[in-house]
């Protein structure tokens, strides 16, 4: 999940990396999206892990961004210890020697995880979704397919949408009528990619662009959009707290956020025990229940409670065409489809 | 010392006087050493924070190691190439050699991601075709690349190969200026729907001019007010432009979001007072961007303006209007032209400090206010294209630099630092 508040969070990371170098050597720490995310962390990973292994965790947020890490793993003074990271970024880190190639002995048996939470680099810490949530106060009748989005006569009203190419252009050629299975490779096509941005074009000026995770729940709650692309589990902490939010879930778009180790971590022993503890089907659990985010181990979704099961992203009837986010595909494109998504946007 | 020398007497062709002469040279050699002395830590400092970045940064935009890093004999070989039909066998068994030697490397990760900056869909077919690669004795090269892709059987993919194979690219600065190089190794301008940068480059100047005569038409009655009262007040009156000066941008930025939202301070004022019966969209849109930076940049318009205005003695506009010319016309006269060098410096301050400008239109304008340093920002973070975000600085440097050789050649800056006294 990518970003949380960017200045906010070059703060945090200030006065982290300040804390880490003048406190204790033994402090871990742990770097990520920030907001109800990390409170959940904290509760199901952070607290519990000091509380048996006595080990100190430093948690600090980032926005998703590459260049600290590589600035800080090419400077050969790293200061994190853990990170969590959207599949495509650890998939190209990976590969160009930021992270480390972690030894899953050190960790937990292989068979225990979805096989795709597993890569190289990373570790699977939990399944999210990106989701049509949608203000049912402000909506006369129920949205039910990502056409009734593009649908401005049914549904008038603002949209909210992640500002960038990733999701925004699958959306648009499954509201374009293209089925789940054939979104990347339609998207892969010069065509699909104009028809995708031609499809944008019909709701351009009703869009509300926003880039942190916390924004959606926000717009909806306050009126100034009447649906909008969420990250399932925000929407679902704004109904704790009593907004009128619902999901929409067919079609939603799934992704890892996984754990990865800068090369040159300084404290790498502890940050694997940290990995370990994280992995375990029990932590997983509490972590499902203080935001719904699905489990990456197979055991923890079987001690799930039904209630909350019922919201997660592998959910079966959740699941029932979902479209995972293709990994390979975004790693391969980003760099020309965000930068024709930045020339479309700023017209 | 270009005084002194000026005014020693012309060389005469007598001995005794030449030596002479060579006395004074030493004597003025000596001066010259010892005032190099005294400024030399700071030209050291100067050149350590603030030459050898921007060189760096320079050089950054046109930098191109990675694929003669990882490929130094075949590059070195394609550049022998001519490009018309596929390259020898001698190329092919290189280039399969240098890829089993970097396989699994961050220096092949950084050539792939360099070649899909290029052609989409390159970073696979090079991860692709690494996993051929340790060869089988005896196997030919050619096949083998050719098996594993298809792609190695065209000319296209190694001309691309090839046209990389420099240190030094133009690529990201064309790039910056929507331009870019196709497969017939000419420059053309880039497909509409991805150009971008120029109208980004023209937006940054367009806002920055705006802010810049708003802060002016603002910045200069209140100038000369605070200019024309009592010390006292003038001293209140500064702390009041200067408080605001103080405070950090994020708090001020964030204070406008809240005062200009649709259910915010300002907006709940104008409905009450029956100007609208609806809330305006003040923020994310470029309402929003043009408040807070004229509010932002304003102290750097009134601070130069009040100097210069402080320093005109009053004298010459009661000359003019005991002279019979009447006020407006003796203002426009006699004190207007004395401002100038502070118009032309609080003006220049302005409008380059707003050309650097990002936090307050990333946090207050929709994707339609973003200027350049935006997109440094993004190529800096999100992408790690730092090749395009060097190139994009490069030509905002370059700008301004234009900018303030035209200004000055317009106002003469020698003119100005004497009227600036």
């Amino acid at each position: 999940m990518n970003p949380f508040f960017a200045k906010k969070s070059l703060l945090m990371v200030a006065l982290t990396t300040l804390f880490a170098a003048t406190s204790a050597q033994a402090d871990v720490t742990i770097i990520s999206f920030g907001g109800t995310n990390q409170k959940a962390q904290a509760k199901a990973f952070y607290e519990p892990f000091t509380k048996a292994s006595g080990v100190k965790i430093v948690a600090s947020e980032y926005n998703g961004e590459q260049a600290k890490i590589k600035a800080m793993v090419e400077a050969k003074n790293v200061s994190w210890d853990v990170v969590e990271l959207e599949s495509p970024e650890l998939a190209r880190g990976c590969e160009e020697g930021l992270y480390e190639k972690l030894d899953m002995s050190k960790i937990g048996p292989k068979a225990d995880f979805i096989p795709s939470a597993l890569s190289e680099c990373g570790i699977g810490i939990f399944v999210w979704s990106t989701v049509l949530a949608y203000n049912a106060d402000a909506l006369k009748g129920t949205p039910t397919s990502w056409a009734d989005f593009w649908d401005l006569k049914k549904f008038p009203g603002k949209r909210g949408m992640r500002k960038g190419a990733k999701f925004t252009l699958e959306f648009a050629l499954l509201a374009d009528g293209v089925k789940p299975e054939d979104v990347y490779k339609t998207l892969g096509t010069k065509a699909g990619v104009t028809r995708a941005f031609k499809k944008l074009d019909e709701i351009k000026p009703y869009i509300q662009w926003w880039e942190a995770g916390a924004q959606p729940p926000q717009l909806l709650a306050a009126g100034d959009v009447v649906m909008s692309t969420a990250y399932n589990g925000r929407i679902a902490s704004a109904q704790k707290e009593g907004k009128k939010l619902k999901i929409m879930w067919a079609n939603n778009i799934y992704d890892f956020d996984s754990w990865g180790i800068p090369v040159g971590a300084p404290n790498k022993a502890d940050a694997y025990k940290f990995i370990a503890f994280a992995s375990k089907p029990e932590n997983q659990k509490v972590f499902s229940g203080e935001i719904p985010y699905g489990p990456t181990n197979v055991k923890g979704t079987a001690m799930i409670d039904k209630a909350v099961a019922a919201d997660l992203p592998t959910a079966p009837q959740n699941m029932k065409g979902a479209l995972a986010s293709n990994t390979q595909f975004w790693v391969e494109h980003s760099e020309d489809l965000e930068q024709r998504f930045n020339a479309w946007a700023a017209k | 010392m270009t005084q002194y020398s000026a005014t020693m007497p012309a060389p005469l062709d007598t001995a005794p006087e030449a030596s002479l002469q060579s006395r004074l040279r030493r004597a003025e050699r000596m001066n010259k050493l010892k005032y190099g002395a005294l400024i030399l830590p700071l030209a050291i400092f100067l050149m350590l924070t603030f030459v050898w970045p921007i060189a760096a940064l320079l050089k950054r935009s046109v930098d191109n190691p990675e694929i003669i890093t990882a490929f130094p004999q075949t590059s070195a070989l394609l550049r022998g190439w001519n490009g018309q039909a596929l390259p020898d066998d001698g190329v092919f068994a290189a280039f399969a050699g240098e890829m089993a030697q970097i396989k699994g490397t961050p220096v092949l990760a950084a050539a792939a991601k360099r070649l899909n900056m290029e052609v989409p869909g390159f970073r696979s077919l090079m991860m692709r075709t690494v996993r051929a690669t340790p060869l089988e004795a005896g196997a030919s090269a050619r096949e083998v690349l050719i098996d594993a892709d298809p792609r190695w059987g065209e000319t296209a993919t190694w001309q691309l190969l090839a046209r990389n194979a420099s240190p030094y690219t133009m690529r990201y600065l064309l790039a910056s200026l929507d331009h870019k190089v196709n497969e017939q190794g000419k420059v053309v301008a880039t497909s509409p729907e991805e150009a971008i940068f120029v109208d980004v480059l023209l937006r940054t100047f367009g806002m920055s001019f705006v802010v810049t005569v708003v802060c002016l038409l603002l910045g200069f009655p209140l100038a000369y007010f605070i200019a024309t009262r009592p010390v006292k007040t003038a001293n209140v009156l500064l702390m009041a432009v200067l408080l605001p000066f103080w405070t950090s941008i994020l708090v001020r930025v964030a204070a406008w979001i809240v005062l200009l939202q649709s259910q915010g301070l300002v907006n709940q004022a104008l409905m009450h007072l029956g100007i609208t019966d609806h809330p305006l969209q003040l923020v994310f849109n470029s309402t929003g961007v043009y408040i807070a930076m004229v509010h932002i940049l304003l102290p750097f318009m009134i601070l130069p303006l009040y100097s210069v205005m402080k320093g005109i003695s009053p004298v010459y506009m009661r000359a003019a209007l005991s002279l019979g010319c009447p006020p407006f016309r003796s203002f426009w006269k006699i004190y207007f032209p004395q401002t100038l060098p502070g118009i032309g410096a609080g003006g220049l301050l302005v409008f380059i400090l707003c050309m650097g400008y990002y936090i307050t239109p990333s946090l207050l304008g929709s994707p339609n206010e973003q200027m350049a340093s935006y997109f440094v920002a993004f190529y800096t973070n999100q992408t790690i294209n730092w090749g395009m975000a060097a190139a994009l600085s490069a030509i905002l440097f370059v700008a301004t630099l234009l900018l303030y050789a035209i200004y000055t050649r317009l106002v003469g800056s020698q003119n100005m630092a004497a009227r600036a006294r």
